[in-house]
């Protein structure tokens, strides 16, 4: 019987074909295939940070326009951010010794009360591909957790994640925190989660609510520039 | 012979308002409440009160829940209902709900799932205090564990993906609506296939009969249990909530 898909061979293609080859890799949550397509890249001397916005970074983001959209679900998503994983656990240690330098660093982490993890997981994968330090302080965070991290790494940006509505007002606790500290406007506070929209971030006093992990990448390194801009007047 | 529809839960299908003309009230359920459901009206002799049912399968595609309970609401007052009510919680449709429910002027049963008005309020964020790191089954959810999540979630083709979904869980909470053997047999099965803490809460049909009473304005349900059998619902004597009753 004739195999329904035909074994294409990496390395024979192009790089324009190759890449594109990643994206659908990707899509389709093909871990194996991600790994031997970036070697091939970096084989062919395309830089790590070339081989992450190209073929990883723009890979993911067509999964989660497709997630967004309701043509995706969960499954999908998280095979293709495993096999970005194992593209990633390549490209770290080229980019961490070519001493790429970090676009800013982000301090995130799913709040008190909540232990769901797989949007904040995919939203640090993000902020990593677009050239962020990450700091996650996993699941469960509460506000002095949140406090110490900030203190410790001084991060431009602070993330916070829930999925449930009975934890995502601890956001705004964590918020107040900072104000109490007269902490606030150090730092960019950015949110998200699924029970989350605009007008909560609004509410809560955050700096930009993030609908997505692709949303969340674009609005840290826009809102970061910006910062900068505004400091260097 | 009551007004009450029979339900096709098994396959997930939309079944169809049965008994045409004869209720003036509609509860439009969720397919993975339909048994308590039924159990509860046909019990109480609530015989003004129709039952259907949305597919159980939206209990894992959420975003589906709003317009499907609209078109559900609006096909039910076609058919001359006086009143519809929702048997949803928010479950996971994050407001979306409420927004469709204020428009069509419909009201729901209280809560963020059904595992809420299932155990009760209080004794919901007790557990949920206690153990923030729990996953709840019901008998519903216990007996199409296999479909519903393992299936669902893609675990079936993709075991890899449990650390994903599950590794920050602790335990299962089963809530168990009956006394059934099998489900609990399932739901011990379910804990162990995922590596978790099992634990066993009997919550019977009485706070669920609590916040169907509430929510379609009736006096307090009496619930009756008995261990090994299908629960029995009777009205609170004196209850003036029969009128139009067929």
């Amino acid at each position: 019987m004739a195999n329904d898909y035909e074994e294409i061979d990496l390395e024979a293609l192009s790089d324009e074909e190759l890449t594109e080859q990643m994206h659908n890799d990707l899509y389709d949550g093909l871990k194996d295939e991600i790994t031997k397509g970036t070697n091939i890249l970096l084989g062919r001397g395309w830089s790590a940070s070339r081989v992450l916005n190209e073929a990883l970074v723009e890979g993911m983001r067509i999964v989660g326009i497709d997630f967004r959209d309701g043509i995706l679900f969960v499954p999908e998503v998280l095979l293709a951010a495993n096999s970005m994983k194992a593209g990633m656990a390549i490209l770290r240690p080229i980019l961490a010794e070519t001493g790429v330098e970090s676009i800013g660093k982000v301090v995130i982490g799913t709040v008190k009360g909540d232990i769901h993890d797989i949007g904040k997981n995919l939203v640090g994968m993000m902020l990593e591909g677009a050239g962020f330090e990450v700091f996650d302080l996993g699941i469960n965070t509460d506000a002095d957790k949140f406090m110490a991290a900030l203190e410790e790494h001084k991060p431009d940006i602070l993330g916070m994640s829930a999925l449930l509505t009975t934890t995502m007002p601890y956001m705004k606790v964590v918020i107040e925190a900072l104000k109490e500290r007269g902490i606030r406007d150090k730092y960019i506070v950015l949110v998200g989660g699924a029970p989350l929209n605009e007008e909560f971030g609004k509410a809560i006093g955050a700096d930009a609510y993030c609908r997505d992990a692709a949303v969340a990448s674009e609005t840290a390194k826009a809102l970061v520039l910006e910062r900068r801009a505004a400091r260097g007047r | 012979m009551t007004g009450v529809s029979s339900v096709d839960v098994a396959n997930g299908s939309t079944p169809e308002v049965t008994a045409k003309g004869r209720g003036r009230v509609l509860v439009i359920g969720c397919g993975a409440l339909a048994n308590e459901m039924l159990a509860l009206v046909r019990a109480s002799g609530l015989r003004d009160i129709d039952v259907t049912c949305l597919p159980a399968k939206l209990h894992q595609r959420p975003a589906g829940i709003p317009e499907a309970a609209r078109a559900k609401i609006r096909a039910g007052r076609e058919q001359g209902y006086e009143r519809v009510f929702v048997a949803y919680a928010d479950c996971g449709t994050y407001g979306t709900l409420d927004t469709v429910l204020d428009e069509e002027g419909v009201e729901r049963l209280p809560g963020a799932h059904c595992y809420e008005f299932y155990s009760g309020p209080a004794a919901f964020e007790a557990m949920t205090e206690a153990e923030p790191a729990t996953f709840f089954l019901t008998d519903y959810l216990a007996r199409n564990f296999e479909r519903l999540v393992i299936g669902g979630l893609g675990i079936d083709r993709h075991p890899e993906l449990v650390p994903m979904y599950f590794g920050n869980y602790r335990r299962i909470v089963y809530l168990a609506q009956s006394d059934d053997p099998v489900a609990l047999t399932l739901a011990r099965a379910a804990a162990d296939r995922l590596g978790l803490v099992f634990e066993l809460r009997r919550t019977g049909l009485a706070p669920f009969a609590t916040a169907m009473a509430a929510m379609t304005g009736r006096s307090a349900l009496t619930v009756v249990e008995a261990p090994g059998a299908h629960m029995r619902a009777s009205r609170a004597a004196g209850a003036g909530d029969a009128a139009g009753a067929a």
